[in-house]
């Protein structure tokens, strides 16, 4: 074969024009970071809002609703991926706003590169969004995961924050393995690594279900570290607990819009075929985590593991739409199952950067605010945002009229159509324990007197965006329809 | 009037008022807080007025209904309406609230608008509970009333408050939790609707029937309460501000006892045939060893708390009996006891604002230095007691002769409980107010202001006016009630 006889095709690079884009920003941002000699690095800080901002309108305007693959079928544009990186951008650029206080007070971290790492994270959560192909999966996920690390150790100088991205390291490059070693028997069974393609052989019962199945294990469990769902929970509380609070908050949100698409991509776009034996080993995980999580979190006095072990028992909560999809070899109530566990996940980012900003809210002159005792009679030192805490509180309890109650309710109804009544009766008890620690905090700021009753001092614009994500916390619970319907609409374009 | 959305204004005024209010903030504005929470509650009730006046007491469909889509993806609609049964609690509440109002009105100095905008909220959502026709609107006012009352405990309660908000939530969730899988249940396999109506015709099978009506009783039992799940409410009572008490008394238990009629009954009827025994004992264990408790009680609060336990065992016996007299009996009972107990707990708030104290023991001779509390304390006792020509006769009195047509045992076991419960009432108020004056404390009592007198006067109107002449009450309850026994005698099994 001569040069002139191979076959060249330039792939459609409009689908990945947002990607694109936020790679060539990223890049320019980390060099132009260099130059900068502002302390508070304000351009950084513009620059990267923009960028987000411009890829929103990108995504948004290259949005045709139909699915489309390109680069070789490694890279799929659909409705499904619009809406989620759609989210994961206003994800993102709340996330830095809520960081951006607690960064200036921290001379060691107030560099460029939590903004420049915030980007290359962001571009590896597009890249998983969109993956079909195994390959684009692994690519996008380490370039999130390398640059959480990274993240994770930027408060240099503390000891907690380095061992928890030590921690953080070594476990995910495990679990990179782990699914890396997965990914290859898929591969040895059914001989691609086209997502599409392997969909296409399990249907048409060309694979090696012995292989397969063995290296479905590994899929889960790589899938699992990176939901962080029991047993592969560990490094949840510690990253959490250790990192600075403003990389907590990336970690926490963020990652799981991108942990969801990539559920999907894997298991439904993928596996489908096999369901019943994914299914059976997500029940498993998903009911430990609901149990651990909760009642891990009932023990804690540190506000931000606590919210760990409770991202733990959420992320099972969610797992239970996932195991519902397919019931007896029959998708029937896919959509549903599926467009609720996104539903879910949607509502627990919104609700848990509300929860992280508030410990950021309250964090002044370089110290922490995220032990249960610095909120203390906080409904006394200010009774609106003691308010916007408790909403989220509320909601993550799944109590009306809040966002979180409409959340664990179409999962619910989704385990109920599938005739899993009892998996439901256990989703339900662990949300009454849940229900203790929540309720524990709102007895912390409301019913305790406060240790102290200095003001409340955050930026101007920190204090809407947080007034604006309670708001929306509240405002989604009594009109959820819209989101569920956008989810529900995106995925029956997508599936 | 026919246009006008009357039970979304009973639902949406007191819960709007009660933002209002909070926006008040600060105690600096503790008399501006005041004034438009009381504005807040008295609109509330004058737009429940029409609901009576308006009522056609010949249909037992529902009425004032309101039906809008609100999140069409699972088919859950704004369905508002009332029938016979719940009309009654709609303005009970309304009017309960402007008493609570009232009532805090000088005693709350903490976080005043807090304080009245949890109460006005809370109205609101109650009201929401009596008239939502919808499941899933239903369990959203149901279990977001818990947090309004969670907070009124937990920040304004005694000193073992914290304890006792936590028993309070975590007791009635856990009973509404399987009655969210109950009611995703019945959503499933009534292919797709959440409509209460529509459970009521649907037929069920015997097995899942006998599942449902287990589901709901956890959750109504809890909320009523029932023995052996009661213990909530004693520890409630007590550590509750007084407004608290009155409304988890008048309004709060009510809520359970509804939801036997509206959701029990009606859609597992021959599961709640089968059951009724069971339920049956589990009331009759309330009045009569419940009584026993409340008898060696030294809290005046916690006697008053399990004497309630007691009397709404009077309500869950009425309604299994299956007779209109059992089930309207019932009712009376459930509006009586709004009156009475609502009113006896106020009575214990107005000397626990003057003495801080709840024991029985820390008093006597009252009469002496609060002649005017003392006598209207004397007819809410007798009420609480089941005194003739006093609500609390009117429903006791119908459940009981309806017992004795079902059976006489049944009958003469409830009927024992008039003596358990005129001795407990009659002999705490005897040591309360009679005898000498014990104590300084006692001595130092100021007699009831004219705002209490006022309070005392609105339960005195209800009390007597339903005691002397409860046809007003029992005339819209007939067709609604008829309707109800009839479905109920029909089997859904097929």
């Amino acid at each position: 074969m001569t040069l002139a006889e191979m076959q060249f095709q330039v792939p459609d690079l409009r689908l990945a024009s947002a990607e694109i884009f936020m790679l060539l920003m990223a890049c320019l941002i980390l060099v132009g970071d260099l130059l900068a000699k502002d302390q508070n690095r304000t351009l950084t800080f513009v620059a990267t809002q923009l960028t987000l901002i411009g890829a929103a309108v990108i995504t948004f305007a290259s949005s045709s609703g139909d699915t489309a693959y390109t680069f070789s079928n490694m890279f799929v544009g659909d409705l499904m991926a619009d809406l989620l990186k759609l989210l994961l951008y206003l994800t993102v650029i709340v996330i830095l706003f809520y960081s951006r206080g607690y960064i200036l007070e921290r001379p060691q971290m107030a560099r460029g590169e939590y903004y420049s790492l915030a980007l290359f994270a962001t571009l590896g959560m597009m890249v998983m969004i969109s993956a079909s192909h195994l390959v684009t999966i692994y690519i996008g996920l380490e370039l999130l995961s390398l640059s959480l690390y990274a993240m994770v150790a930027m408060n240099r100088d503390s000891v907690p924050a380095t061992e928890a991205a030590m921690k953080y390291f070594v476990l995910g490059a495990l679990a990179s393995g782990l699914l890396l070693y997965g990914m290859s028997m898929i591969y040895g069974a059914t001989g691609t690594l086209e997502i599409p393609a392997i969909a296409e052989r399990l249907y048409l019962g060309q694979f090696d279900k012995g292989i397969l199945v063995f290296g479905l294990v590994f899929v889960v469990a790589g899938l699992a570290f990176k939901l962080g769902v029991v047993p592969f929970h560990m490094w949840i509380p510690d990253v959490y607990h250790g990192a600075p609070t403003a990389v907590t908050l990336f970690i926490a949100t963020a990652p799981k819009l991108a942990a969801f698409a990539m559920v999907m991509r894997l298991l439904v776009n993928g596996l489908i075929v096999v369901s019943h034996d994914w299914q059976q080993m997500l029940i498993i995980l998903s009911v430990l985590s609901m149990a651990i999580g909760n009642v891990a979190a009932i023990a804690q006095t540190n506000l931000k593991r606590m919210l760990a072990y409770s991202a733990i028992s959420h992320m099972g909560f969610m797992l239970l739409g996932i195991v519902t999809g397919v019931v007896g070899g029959d998708a029937r109530f896919a959509l549903n199952a599926y467009s609720s566990a996104m539903f879910y996940v949607i509502t627990y980012v919104l609700t848990s950067a509300g929860t992280f900003g508030m410990i950021l809210l309250l964090a002044r002159g370089g110290l922490e605010s995220d032990e249960l005792d610095d909120f203390r009679g906080l409904n006394k030192r200010s009774p609106w945002f003691a308010g916007v805490m408790m909403m989220m509180m509320f909601s993550m309890a799944g109590i009306p009229f809040f966002v979180g109650f409409f959340a664990k309710f179409s999962v619910l109804q989704a385990v109920v159509a599938a005739g899993q009544l009892w998996l439901a009766i256990v989703a339900v008890a662990f949300s009454l324990v849940g229900c203790f620690y929540y309720l524990r905090v709102v007895k912390i700021m409301y019913f305790d007197q406060p240790a102290n009753m200095s003001p409340i001092e955050a930026p101007l614009d920190m204090k809407i965006l947080m007034s604006a994500n309670g708001l929306a916390v509240a405002l989604l619970g009594i009109f959820p329809q819209v989101l569920m319907s956008l989810c529900a609409f995106s995925l029956l374009r997508s599936l | 009037m026919s246009g006008t959305p009357l039970l979304s204004l009973a639902v949406w005024v007191p819960i709007l008022a009660g933002l209002v209010v909070l926006a008040t903030g600060s105690d600096r504005n503790a008399p501006l807080a005041r004034a438009l929470s009381l504005i807040g509650a008295v609109a509330g009730l004058l737009v429940t007025i029409p609901l009576y006046t308006g009522f056609d007491l010949h249909t037992p469909a529902m009425q004032f209904v309101e039906l809008k889509p609100w999140i069409p993806r699972f088919n859950v609609n704004y369905h508002l309406g009332v029938d016979g049964i719940s009309m009654l609690f709609v303005i009970l509440n309304s009017f309960i609230t402007v008493t609570v109002v009232l009532a805090g009105w000088q005693v709350i100095d903490s976080k005043v608008a807090q304080y009245h905008a949890g109460f006005l909220i809370m109205s609101g959502l109650l009201n929401g509970i009596f008239s939502a026709l919808d499941g899933v609107l239903f369990y959203v006012f149901f279990e977001a009333s818990l947090i309004p009352l969670y907070l009124i405990i937990g920040i304004w309660g005694g000193p073992n408050r914290v304890y006792a908000a936590f028993k309070f939530f975590l007791f009635t969730l856990f009973g509404s939790l399987l009655f969210l899988i109950a009611l995703l249940y019945l959503f499933i396999s009534s292919g797709g609707s959440f409509s209460i109506l529509d459970w009521h015709r649907m037929p069920i099978g015997m097995t899942a029937q006998t599942w449902l009506f287990l589901a709901f009783l956890v959750a109504f039992a809890v909320k009523v309460p029932m023995w052996p799940v009661h213990t909530w409410l004693p520890d409630a009572h007590v550590e509750a501000p007084t407004g608290g008490s009155i409304v988890l008394a008048a309004i709060a238990l009510k809520l359970g006892a509804y939801g036997f009629l509206r959701f029990s009954l009606p859609i597992a009827p021959d599961a709640s045939h089968e059951l009724a025994g069971f339920v049956m004992a589990l009331s009759l264990i309330a009045i009569i060893y419940i009584g026993f408790v409340a008898l060696v009680q030294e809290d005046m609060k916690k006697l008053v708390a399990y004497s309630s336990i007691a009397h709404m065992g009077f309500v869950t016996l009425g309604f299994f009996i299956f007779s209109p007299l059992g089930v309207e009996g019932a009712l009376v009972q459930m509006i009586s006891h709004g009156f009475v107990s609502g009113a006896m707990f106020f009575s214990i708030g107005v000397m626990y604002d003057r003495a801080h104290s709840r024991l029985i023991a820390d008093y006597g001779g009252v009469v002496n230095t609060m002649p005017k509390f003392a006598a209207f304390f004397m007819l809410f006792a007798m009420a609480n007691a089941g005194l003739p020509a006093t609500s609390g006769f009117v429903g006791e009195f119908m459940v009981i002769l309806a017992a004795v047509e079902h059976n006489f045992w049944v009958a003469f076991a409830a009927a024992s409980t008039m003596i358990v419960g005129a001795a407990y009432t009659l002999w705490m108020y005897k040591r309360v107010v009679f005898g000498s004056v014990a104590n300084h404390h006692v001595a130092e009592l100021r007699d009831i202001n004219g705002r209490e007198f006022l309070i005392f006067v609105l339960f005195a109107i209800g009390a007597l006016g339903m005691g002397l002449y409860p046809q007003p009450f029992t005339e819209v309850m007939h067709s609604s009630v008829d309707e109800l026994l009839r479905h109920v005698a029909l089997s859904k099994i097929q």
